[in-house]
């Protein structure tokens, strides 16, 4: 059963008490037990999520399936999201998704063998006079070409 | 000509700390509007002719005055959001100067009356919101922010909220749903946030570029902000300048500076031996101009307005000749049939077939009367749902339609794009 770390527990608790509702907390919430889940949100986590804020699953449920960062399956160490809206595919972002998939030999929503790395194509992501871009878990990765964007990846512990 | 009355120090590293912003003037102007009435503060705002910089652009000051005249409890929210395709102007605005931020929202909280604010950010701006928690502690220690502000007897309180990825959290109803703690839906106006908003309190929510200016509008005043741009678009405002072009990146200029002097002045032009095709001038909502129109238009509210598309949140996306309209469009109609958010018919059913419908062209399965189906689809998706999403999917279609249509007949005539060696990733797999 998933268990948030004891840290992880005070900090849901103290961002429920800094807004002015506890649902306010909820994606907060979402953010920090993804990042100890390993970079997705499982049932066990939104039940667990649920018993520590004393709020129905199903009312965690509706925001965590709203949002995109919530990613509802595992993914890689390093979660690769290259854009592919207008200002980046004018300037190559989706041949740039596809060559990572393919130097990854994965295909998009997958993870690699490892378990290192995953690839995702996404939408805007406020990058657009520096495209093309990704962004590999916080990280923003700006005017890359498809070599630079192997090097950065290749260069990750 | 780039007029930085707000991006000024933008290249010095140091104004995006406290003591760099002060020495730059940075906080003067709160001592001086906290010595002032907050309607005299609104007033100035007012004669400023401010506009929304979100998108919408409507007049700030009269927005403000939109709240009750009583003691009620309200919030003001900083709409950080920043997510129609094209802009990334709040992201620089907020990297370079969270404390211009700052101060333009504690001026703004006095004026309207508001002793507790928000930044609601994008979720993907990790990096922007640990510049504004530093930043929002830096202004907590330095006496800005808190209760009694300088002794003045003024409370404000500032917090910063992430969103977690969903553009219709733009829009200002969702804001605030979102920043309640639910899904990212809007709701129906009336009424409005001013009245009803967050927790069902009054409520204003504006942009980041809207509250930044409210400081130099303070510092020199409404007729200095004025004498720039036009009666109907005062001041400057920031232009986000992507896609095919030399030179992208964020520039200062005053209203109503010609369009054709932003891609060849400013954007150094385009690409050796291209030619410039289409400009999508107030990001990804805004109707298409034609290459011909672009030369014309100029950057303001009205000249936008008479040609039929708008000046939008300022994301200028250039199209050059080597470029497949019918493809580009194909970008669009995905990105709103993933962003609707599903409470309106017309809106969650129409975005996915205009999709539908634009890949089964590219994807060379396209019949001639799939041209005029799409006019059909995004005419009856306008003015018929809860927010503004279904426009926006609706208007890119109508243009790229209707201005570019041989692409379009070409393209399912042919079964291939009408420009050869135009890309055709596709998205979905």
């Amino acid at each position: 059963m998933f268990q948030l770390s004891n840290e992880g527990k005070t900090k849901v608790l103290s961002k429920m008490k800094r807004y002015e509702t506890k649902e306010s907390a909820i994606i907060p919430a979402l953010y920090i037990a993804q990042k100890e889940n390993g970079g997705w949100v499982s049932d066990e986590v939104v039940l667990h999520l649920s018993q520590l804020m004393d709020i129905p699953a199903v009312r965690i449920n509706e925001v965590f399936k709203f949002y995109t960062m919530f990613n509802q399956a595992p993914v890689g160490k390093h979660h690769v999201q290259v854009c592919c809206n207008i200002s980046c595919a004018l300037n190559g972002g989706r041949e740039l998704a596809g060559h990572i998939c393919k130097e990854l030999k994965i295909g998009f929503n997958e993870v690699t063998d490892d378990e290192r790395f995953s690839v995702s194509k996404v939408e805007c992501l406020g990058s657009c006079s520096t495209a093309p871009m990704m962004q590999v878990n916080d990280k923003y990765h700006e005017n890359l070409t498809p070599e630079s964007a192997m090097n950065i990846l290749r260069g990750l512990k | 000509m780039e007029i930085k009355l707000l991006s000024e120090h933008y290249s010095n590293p140091k104004f995006c700390e406290l003591a760099g912003y002060e020495a730059f003037g940075g906080y003067k102007v709160l001592k001086t509007a906290l010595t002032m009435q907050p309607q005299q503060i609104i007033d100035e705002v007012k004669a400023s002719g401010l506009r929304g910089r979100g998108g919408a652009g409507f007049p700030t000051g009269v927005k403000w005055g939109f709240l009750p005249k009583n003691g009620e409890p309200r919030y003001l929210l900083c709409n950080a959001d920043e997510g129609e395709p094209g802009t990334c102007k709040d992201r620089v605005m907020m990297e370079k100067a969270p404390h211009q931020l700052i101060e333009g929202m504690i001026i703004s909280g006095f004026a309207v009356g508001s002793k507790k604010g928000y930044i609601y950010v994008r979720g993907e701006y990790f990096h922007v919101i640990a510049i504004l928690e530093q930043a929002i502690l830096e202004a907590y220690k330095a006496g800005f922010l808190g209760k009694n502000i300088l002794g003045t007897g003024v409370d404000f309180d500032l917090d910063v909220y992430s969103g977690a990825g969903a553009y219709i959290c733009g829009e200002e109803t969702a804001l605030i749903s979102s920043l309640e703690g639910k899904k990212g839906q809007p709701k129906l106006k009336p009424p409005f946030p001013a009245v009803q908003g967050y927790l069902r309190k009054p409520t204003i929510v504006n942009n980041v570029e809207t509250l930044a200016a409210v400081v130099p509008i303070l510092r020199d005043g409404a007729a200095a902000y004025k004498k720039y741009g036009t009666e109907k678009s005062a001041g400057t405002k920031f232009f986000s300048l992507s896609g095919n072009i030399v030179k992208p990146g964020n520039y200062e200029v005053p209203l109503a500076y010609p369009l054709k002097d932003m891609i060849y002045k400013l954007g150094g032009g385009l690409r050796p031996g291209r030619k410039l095709k289409a400009v999508i001038p107030g990001g990804s909502s805004a109707p298409v101009l034609t290459a011909a129109e672009a030369e014309v238009a100029t950057l303001d509210y009205e000249c936008m307005a008479g040609m039929g598309t708008m000046l939008g949140s300022g994301a200028i996306i250039v199209i050059d000749d080597s470029q497949c309209m019918v493809d580009m469009l194909a970008v669009l109609t995905h990105f709103y049939s993933h962003e609707s958010c599903g409470q309106c018919t017309p809106c969650r059913e129409g975005t996915g077939w205009l999709n539908k419908i634009v890949h089964s062209i590219l994807e060379g399965r396209g019949r001639l009367q799939d041209i005029d189906l799409l006019v059909k689809v995004a005419d009856n998706m306008k003015g018929r749902t809860i927010c503004a999403l279904s426009d926006a999917a609706a208007l890119p279609v109508l243009s790229f339609v209707t201005k570019f249509r041989d692409e379009f007949e070409f393209y399912v005539r042919e079964g291939r794009s009408k420009v050869k060696g135009a890309s055709h990733a596709q998205m979905h797999h």
